[in-house]
């Protein structure tokens, strides 16, 4: 495509805002992160009075943050692993079985996708009560609660991008293991997970991600003891005073991780993306 | 492998050596996808199905504080709790009509804006230079937050008078403190809000579609004298079709059902300009412990949804396929 000059110049401009919308954020998040408490009071100013790296040493004491962190990633790490490895069996299923029900099953897992969280918020509540007072095992306001939850969150979008990496495996693969004497599951585990690694990844990251940021259930579903990050960063808002410089600081530590997984992994989730729209 | 059809009746004493025939597997061939698909379906049918089913049976039902603790024998009250909501001379239908008309506009708007962003930077980035890579992974740092960090950081910048974006105004000569997190200036702050995590989705999204597009036709049209404008016009667009058609309605649907964003900006204290429909019916429902009728606007949500999915999938197949 020859690019006419009209052209440079609107991707000059456009490029320039696009990147000031998405950079003054950041950049007011790492600011505010090594400033001290009396700027963050004041009115806003885009350079720090003196650079402090207290906000990054109080806002362990100032709210129980240690306590969020280990619950957020609990949480998320069961939840990612979990919905991985229940979508592998799946998209197995899915992508080497022609069997009844295949395509009422894709339907419904992908629809659950367009359910308002709202709508079944309250009825999920009282099953793990009931479910609770019958057997005793403690969905409420436990980590397992919001493991189970979350899982099936990530489920949909793994399962749908596992399938078209599966698809793109050739069956003669398979076929080898299976003539070696290998069943479903060992040839899933021995052939086709290792040909699949970078779709794993991604849906991983993705799963672990979405279980990260919830907040909706999370607000209901936890206690004090099992409170995740989403909802314990709001603890820094006091009656008298807002930390925002730990807010900053906190938000930064926590989002590190993911952004880093997120990128270092997000060319598999365009191939699988694509992958899946071409079909 | 050795031939043991012989030993079909003879114990094997675990004699036979590793390349022997492997047993006959227990269970029927025809039962595997269905054991594979097993836990997927249990959690699907756990979390997302039956609470659903469990949702339009509460609807049914005056569920309020009295009821809650025995949830399974509140009365039956039939439509009761539609009609509540539905009575547009009530304040309750006021109400909901309201947020139902806000929900629209935020999603609308939010969406539009994202998809042309995502188009945007998606064609200025086809081309490599220098720095490309990393404006694409800088794009899409705001997707990749946590979205309750990135909603502070929008709340810190938008918060009291002398905040980030009052401070700039002012500097820039278009004083006038205004609060951004209050009245008619809320929807504002959270569409913008809105935008800035979910735009790069949109391009994302975009970008991948972009590379399906084979090059020779752009040579084609160049060679026939179309330009730049016209090439975007005429294949560019067409040619995104069909990632465009799952990605708007996709982000439709995340817009329509946010709850997260508006949650995290105001607190609870949520300007009607911003009541979103998911805030409405969580309010109804935790707030007031209503719980019937909060099941029964979230009932009329789903419907709603449903119904502008089917018509919005039936339009764009078709258009689609005339095309």
């Amino acid at each position: 495509m020859r690019e006419p000059r009209w052209f440079q110049w609107v991707r000059g401009v456009g490029l320039c805002l696009l990147t000031l919308f998405t950079v003054i954020p950041l950049y007011v998040m790492v600011t505010t992160s090594v400033k001290p408490l009396s700027d963050v009071q004041d009115t806003f100013q885009w350079l720090p009075s003196v650079l402090t790296l207290e906000p990054y040493v109080d806002m362990w004491s100032t709210v129980r943050l240690a306590d969020y962190f280990v619950n957020s990633a609990v949480v998320s790490l069961g939840a990612a692993a979990f919905s991985v490895l229940i979508a592998l069996f799946a998209a197995y299923a899915i992508s080497r079985y022609r069997f009844r029900g295949r395509d009422a099953f894709r339907f419904t897992v992908l629809s659950t996708q367009m359910f308002p969280g709202i709508l079944f918020l309250l009825p999920l509540y009282l099953i793990y009560a009931t479910v609770g007072q019958a057997t005793g095992i403690v969905l409420q306001g436990s980590h397992i609660g919001l493991i189970i939850t979350y899982l099936t969150f990530s489920l949909p979008f793994s399962i749908w991008m596992l399938v078209s990496y599966f698809d793109s495996i050739p069956v003669d693969l398979d076929e080898a293991a299976y003539i070696d004497g290998a069943g479903p599951v060992q040839t899933l585990w021995r052939v086709v997970i290792p040909a699949a690694k970078p779709g794993i990844a991604a849906v991983s990251i993705y799963a672990f991600m979405t279980a990260w940021g919830e907040t909706l259930f999370a607000s209901i579903m936890t206690d004090s003891d099992s409170t995740t990050l989403a909802i314990g960063l709001r603890d820094y808002s006091t009656q008298s005073t807002v930390y925002w410089n730990e807010v900053m600081s906190a938000s930064l530590v926590v989002s590190i991780p993911v952004v880093l997984g997120f990128l270092a992994l997000q060319r598999y989730l365009v191939q699988g993306l694509t992958a899946g729209a071409v079909k | 492998m050795t031939v043991t059809s012989t030993a079909s009746t003879a114990p094997s004493s675990g004699a036979e050596p590793n390349g022997s025939r492997p047993r006959r597997p227990r269970i029927s061939k025809r039962s595997v996808p269905y054991l594979l698909l097993a836990p997927a379906l249990f959690f699907e049918l756990l979390v997302h199905i039956v609470p659903m089913l469990g949702g339009l049976w509460m609807s049914f039902l005056r569920l309020n504080q009295f009821f809650l603790r025995e949830w399974m024998s509140a009365p039956f009250t039939g439509l009761q709790n539609y009609r509540f909501a539905l009575d547009f001379h009530g304040a309750a239908g006021v109400e909901l009509f309201q947020s139902f008309a806000v929900t629209i506009a935020f999603a609308v708007i939010t969406v539009g804006v994202s998809w042309v962003m995502g188009l945007a930077a998606a064609l200025f980035l086809q081309r490599s230079f220098p720095g490309r890579t990393l404006l694409r992974g800088l794009f899409l740092v705001p997707y990749a937050l946590p979205i309750y960090t990135s909603v502070m950081i929008w709340k810190f910048m938008l918060d009291r008078s002398d905040g980030m974006v009052n401070a700039t105004l002012s500097d820039l000569g278009l004083g006038g403190e205004r609060f951004w997190l209050l009245g008619n200036n809320a929807f504002l702050s959270l569409t913008v809000t809105a935008i800035w995590r979910l735009w790069p989705f949109a391009f994302l999204a975009l970008m991948a579609g972009l590379q399906s597009i084979p090059t020779d036709i752009y040579d084609a049209a160049a060679v026939d004298g179309a330009g730049l404008w016209q090439q975007i016009r005429t294949i560019t667009v067409p040619m995104l079709q069909p990632v465009s058609q799952v990605l708007i309605l996709v982000l439709f649907l995340w817009t329509f059902n946010d709850f997260n964003v508006p949650y995290l900006l105001f607190d609870q204290a949520v300007p009607s300009s911003a009541n979103l429909i998911s805030i409405h019916i969580y309010q109804n429902s935790f707030l007031t412990w209503n719980f019937g009728l909060g099941s029964a606007m979230s009932t009329l949500l789903l419907l709603f949804l449903l119904v502008i999915t089917a018509g919005y999938l039936m339009l764009t197949s078709r258009r689609s396929r005339n095309a």
